[in-house]
This record gives structure tokens, sequence and C-alpha cells, in this order.
């Protein structure tokens, strides 16, 4: 196989001085493609290709229907996709490989130049890399395996550990919940896969990494995570894929249980080409005294419609949706959360920072709800906006629902502009204006940058500095 | 050589509307220069203008430092070539930390050629020079961790400004009203900290219209602007005269600028 990466320079990326690391395409050849467009055939391909059980096949045939008949969102951003333009499944290799070194060449560059083996060295309890639409790549640290926790592909979690994955699997989000929701069941392949055992504690993060690299793609991978009885993971997810003229979907649906006592935080970096829509559903349900963490972070895409959901189940449980987006020309964040106290002594905390840049969109939508019988629960949201020019965009779509007489709920919005003051006094201390103006956004969302492991940390600082760059005006 | 701060026949307008009339003023490295007048009268906006902020538009006359043309340089290139100015009302920048804000600011200084991405001073050295800085201003090293400006009080508000001073060692420096909403002692702290830094290592404009600074840093001139003029100089005299007696004989001796002042401050 020829190994051929290179850095395609696209002029509209180019002209806004937003090359990156990530903008680049590898040439592979994939091993099976299927047909452009979405019918009842291309779903019963993909079962038979992966040798489904029939229930699987019957799952997906009736999550099409469902897809079929479910009418376009209309809130949120422009949905403009031709669904029969895309192809649904795309199979990068013949299986997947537990050595970095068995990995085909071009794919492994492909990884390489985005780091994933070398933060896996570095610090990682595992890891999964997807290509298009399926894993190509995984590995666990000895100890964890040897201790029952199981971190797989969601394909392989289906043959394995069938009764495990059919106890969960569609339980936090049927077909029904959304159109893409449905879009996803009937076309799912990959995604992460994990359970841990009661008890187990995993100090280090858990990645996967997810790449789109064909044009006209759409990848629907589908995680299942289950955190048992005071049991704590940190799952981090990084998504990437270069520029194309034309447009690409990524519509992934993830369901999280986490049991009494446990613990599950779930970080996301998604740095999307900006023709990419990402439409994705995930949801958590959290048990007595659990905590359910979401940290969302949205640079890329074209259009993103994502809303972490946590649904508190019984007394003590916490939910915490921590969400930052980044809009720059040509995009639209609709991002957000949801927190719904279904019982009583549960809090939840929703904090939520965005940025529009040279004509971006950011809109926060978020819901809290608060059901009859969740007594004395607590709920705070906190949301702030900055917009860096004139022609960008924030708006705030808060809805809260209360059933209940005796909670405490506690909304704060704010929307600021980059201020003159502020700029004048770094500038008068010897900063340039850009320097000034990327110090003022990286201090807007400190707050949610200490929160993410250090190596995240860093690479979310340098993302956005990379937007800012020759971009103040 | 001496550097040298002129500025000749300065007019600023602010929205459109003429705040300074017509200033000359030169000061030399190692001097104290005292700037007083009443409220309203044009004292803060030479401060501004001579930092280059945007909102104060020169519509006349020259600012040079050492005969290069201030007013060509955008407010970094100014802080860049030695000026500096501690603020009235210094500006938060929350998640931003004092320690890391320092560092990007006196590396730039003290490279004035530095381009955007370029490597800091190295982080070790930065923090044993801020850690003595601190020390001889008795501030707590927490401070630095703390985000800018962010939640402070009036007091360490002025004391972060004095630090600045300290650690980026300009060759001009402006103190906008370091005294103003600081108690005795506050006062006391910070006139000595200036001192301490070395008023013979600048050149010093500091712009106040009381005289609490000034006990402990005797200006060896003092000028009283009224209505956008400079309408007097004389030595430390005159400053505990207008602090001793107020701006009376001052606002009867120059009619057509006290006119002005009361203009300017009906607005």
């Amino acid at each position: 196989m020829a190994t051929d990466i290179t850095p395609e320079k696209n002029a509209e990326a180019e002209s806004l001085g937003e090359i990156n690391k990530y903008d680049f395409r590898t040439e592979t050849e994939a091993v099976f493609k299927s047909q452009k467009g979405l019918n009842e055939e291309i779903v019963r391909q993909i079962s038979g290709m992966k040798d489904e059980p029939e229930w699987m096949l019957e799952f997906r045939l009736k999550a099409l229907e469902i897809f079929e008949s479910k009418p376009m969102p209309e809130w949120g951003g422009d949905i403009d996709i031709n669904f029969q333009d895309i192809y649904y499944y795309l199979k990068p290799t013949d299986g997947q490989e537990k050595s970095w070194d068995d990995v085909p060449e071009e794919i492994k560059e492909t990884f390489d130049r985005l780091g994933i083996p070398e933060a896996e060295r570095k610090f990682l309890a595992g890891v999964k890399a997807q290509f298009e639409s399926e894993v190509v790549y995984g590995s666990i640290a000895e100890d964890l395996e040897k201790q029952g926790v199981i971190f797989t592909d969601t394909d392989t979690a289906l043959k394995e550990h069938p009764e495990l994955f059919r106890e969960y699997f569609g339980t936090i989000i049927p077909s029904e919940d959304n159109k893409f929701s449905a879009l996803n069941s009937a076309v799912w392949s990959g995604g992460s896969f994990i359970y841990v055992p009661p008890g187990v504690k995993i100090d280090f993060p858990m990645q996967a990494y997810f790449r789109i690299n064909a044009q006209n793609m759409g990848q629907f991978e589908r995680t299942l995570i289950i955190v048992d009885e005071g049991a704590e993971i940190h799952y981090v997810e990084g998504c990437t894929a270069p520029m194309y003229s034309s447009d690409s979907l990524h519509s992934a649906v993830v369901e999280v249980i986490v049991k009494k006592n446990g613990r599950c935080r779930y970080t996301t970096i998604q740095n999307w080409a900006n023709n990419i829509y990402n439409l994705v559903t995930k949801r958590a349900v959290c048990y007595q005294d659990a905590t359910m963490e979401w940290v969302d972070g949205n640079l890329g895409s074209r259009l993103t419609m994502k809303y972490p959901a946590v649904y508190m189940m019984e007394p003590g449980a916490h939910g915490e949706i921590l969400s930052i987006a980044f809009s720059g020309k040509g995009q639209h964040q609709d991002a957000g959360a949801k927190l719904v106290h279904v019982a009583p002594n549960t809090t939840g905390q929703i904090i939520s920072k965005s940025i529009s840049k040279n004509g971006g969109r950011s809109s926060y939508r978020g819901l809290v709800r608060v059901e009859e019988g969740a007594t004395h629960a607590k709920n705070n949201v906190v949301c702030d906006a900055l917009i860096l020019d004139p022609e960008s965009r924030s708006d705030t779509y808060p809805y809260i629902e209360i059933m209940e007489q005796d909670v405490s709920i506690g909304h704060e919005a704010s929307v600021s502009r980059i201020g003159e003051e502020q700029l004048f006094y770094l500038t008068s201390r010897g900063l340039s204006e850009t320097e000034a103006s990327a110090m003022i956004v990286n201090g807007f969302i400190e707050p949610l940058v200490k929160e993410l492991p250090m190596e995240y940390a860093v690479e979310l600082n340098r993302l956005i500095q990379l937007q800012m760059e020759g971009s103040v005006g | 050589m001496t550097h040298v701060l002129n500025i000749e026949n300065l007019q600023v307008a602010v929205e459109g509307k003429p705040i300074l009339r017509g200033v000359d003023l030169e000061i030399k490295h190692g001097e104290t220069h005292a700037l007083m007048g009443p409220n309203g009268s044009g004292k803060s906006t030479l401060g501004q203008a001579i930092m280059g902020h945007p909102k104060y538009e020169v519509t006349g006359g020259s600012i040079t430092l050492d005969g290069e043309n201030l007013l060509e340089m955008e407010p970094d290139e100014r802080a860049r070539a030695g000026m500096f100015m501690a603020f009235q009302r210094p500006v938060a920048i929350p998640g931003v930390k004092m320690a890391d804000f320092l560092r990007h600011s006196t590396t730039n200084v003290r490279n004035p050629e530095r381009k955007e991405g370029e490597d800091l001073i190295p982080m070790k050295d930065f923090r044993r020079e801020l850690k003595d800085k601190m020390q001889q201003l008795q501030m707590d090293m927490e401070f630095a961790r703390r985000y800018v400006n962010d939640g402070f009080s009036g007091g360490e508000m002025k004391r972060a400004e004095i630090l600045q001073l300290a650690m980026l060692q300009p060759k001009f420096a402006i103190l906008d009203e370091t005294d103003s909403g600081l108690d005795a002692d506050a006062v006391r702290l910070a006139s000595e900290s200036i001192a301490h830094i070395g008023r013979e290592k600048m050149g010093l404009l500091i712009i106040t219209h009381h005289d609490k600074l000034l006990v402990h840093n005797p200006p060896e001139f003092t000028h009283v602007m009224l209505g956008g003029r400079l309408v007097e100089t004389g030595g430390s005299e005159l400053a505990e005269e207008l602090h001793a007696d107020g701006y009376e004989r001052i606002r009867a001796a120059y009619p057509e600028a006290e006119a002005e002042n009361l203009a300017m401050a009906g607005e």
C-alpha cells in the first residue's frame, strides 16, 4: 500500500490563517465502502458485514423507519444535508489491531501526526482509535483488564459481552428520542464500550480518538459506558477531520450509566473541520450518590447541535456540565446542557462559556427540569458569552421546568464584548493586540480549562490561539 | 544619554470635545514632576494620551521620547519604547493570573523586537525576580496566582500597579492618582515602594490632587493644570501651597482657563 500524506492547503482555511495540523488527508484504500445513500438494503449490508445477531438487524431496521418518519428539527441551526449523498459505512481495515505496529502504515501515520500513540505512552489507561466507521486500534492497561475492566469497541462488545450489551444498549437513548438518534441507531458502527466493575477506580483517563478522513463520509459511532457501584472513570474523546469542499456528517449516540456511588467524567475536545455537521446525542443516568460530569469543548464543525444530559434518578445524585463553544467564520455552535432532577436531594450545575468571532454564532440551549417529588433539588446555571467583533452573534435559550415547590434554582447569564479598556490596559503593558485578545479569551475559559487534564488543557489553549491568530480587526 | 520625554503644544479631544488645549512639558530621566489641578482639569487625559488610549484623539502638537514620535506608535510599542502608566482604575482581566500576564508583559518590554509566539523569559528566572520584587513591596506570593485585578481591593490594585512598575523598569512612568482611595498607611507603603524602586532610575510624572504621595517623593517640578492648560509651574513648595490652600488663588489668577475648566466640568 502506498503511503501518501499530503497536507493540502485549503484556500479558504488559508485565507483565514487557520491552517492547522489536523487539516491533512490520507490516501487510503478502504476494504469495503457502501454505496452512497441510505435505504433498507444499506442497513442490511452493514449488519451483514458485521455478522450481527438477528435482534440487532431488527433494531436497526426499526430505527430506519423512525428516522424516515421523523421531521427535521425546526429549532437549533440550519441543517442542509442531502442524506442520499453520504457514505454510511466505510471499513478501513480487516480488523482491529492490538499492537500499534500492525496498524496499516498510512492510518498509523495519520494518528502519529495527531499525536495519539505519544499520548498513550505518556499517561493513558487505554486507547481506541476509530478511522471512518471502524475502530482500527485498541489497547488497555493490563492491570485494568485483570480487574475486569472492559474497554473495547462497541461492535466487539456485542459479540463478546452479549448479555451486558443487551441489558443497557439503547435503554438511555431510545431510537425514538430524536431524528439523529434514530439515524445513528440504524447505521451505527464503532464507538467505545466500557464496563468498570464495582469499586474499581481508574486513575488515568481512557481515550478514544475519532477521525473522519474520507469525503462525504458519515461517522456514526455508538458509545456505551457502564460505571458500576463505587467505580470511577475519566473518559476522553477527541475528534478531527480534514477540510473538504462538501459536507460530512458526524452523528454519535453516547449512553452512560453511573450506579450507586460511582463517578464518571466524560471529556470531549471536538475540533472537526468546518464542513462537518456534528449532531450528537449524549445522555447519562445517575443513581444514588453517584456523580456524572460532562466536560464538552466544541471548537470545530460547521454546525454542532449537542446538549449532554444527566438524569438524576436517585437521592444524592449529582450532575455537572461544563461546556465551551468557540464559533469562527461560517460556524454555528448550538450547544448546551440538560439536567433532569427525578429524585429528592439531587444537585446539578451547568457552566457554559461561548466565544464568537469573525461572524460566528454561538447559542446556549439548556434545560433544567425538576420533576414532581424531587424535593430539595438544587441547581445552578452560569452562562457567559464573549463576542469578539460586531459581526458575531450569541444567543441564550434557557428552559426551566419546575414541578416541585421546595427547590433551589439559580440562573446567571452574561454577554460581554472584549472591552476597549481591557485591551488598552494589556497593550499599554507591552502586549500586542492579538496577544491581549488571546489572553482575555484564555482567561474567559480558564474556569473550564483548569478542569482538563494537563495535556488537553495545553491542546485547548493552543487551538484557541490558532483560532485567534491574525483575526483581530 | 539622558532620556527625554518631550510634549509640545499637545491638544487632545474626546468624542470631538477638546480637553487639552496646548500642553508643553519636558521630563528628563531622573526627574520627578507633580501634576496637580482641580477635578476635570484634564490631568488624566494627559496620561491617557501619552500612552495612546484610542478614545483620546490627538488633534495637534507632539509627544516624543528621545526624539522618536510616540504618536505614531501603538500602545504596546510605547510600552516597549519605555513608557508606563499606573492606572487610576486598573481593569480586571478574569481568568488571567498576575504571574502569567506579568511574564508576558516583562518579556515584551525587555525584548522589544520579540515576535508573537517566541519564547518568554525562562520561568525560573522570572519567578525568582518576581519573588524578590514582591518581597521588597511586602506582597504575599499568593498575589501572583490571583487573576489580574479581579476582586482586588483598592489598595491591592494600586500595589499591583506598583509591582508592574517595578518589574517593567520603564524609562518614564506616569502615576495616575495612585494615592486615591487609599488610607494613610497604604499611601505611605505605596510611596515608600516607589522610592524603593528608585526615582532616579526613571522620569516620573505623578498625577494627584492631594499631596500624600508627594510627601515621600518630593517633586523637583510642580505643574498646575486648569481648563486643559498648564497654567503654573514651580518647585515642591507649589505642591505644598496647593495642598494647604487649595486652588482658589489659581482659579482667580487664570479666569480664562477657569472658565474653560468650569465648562468642561459642567458637561
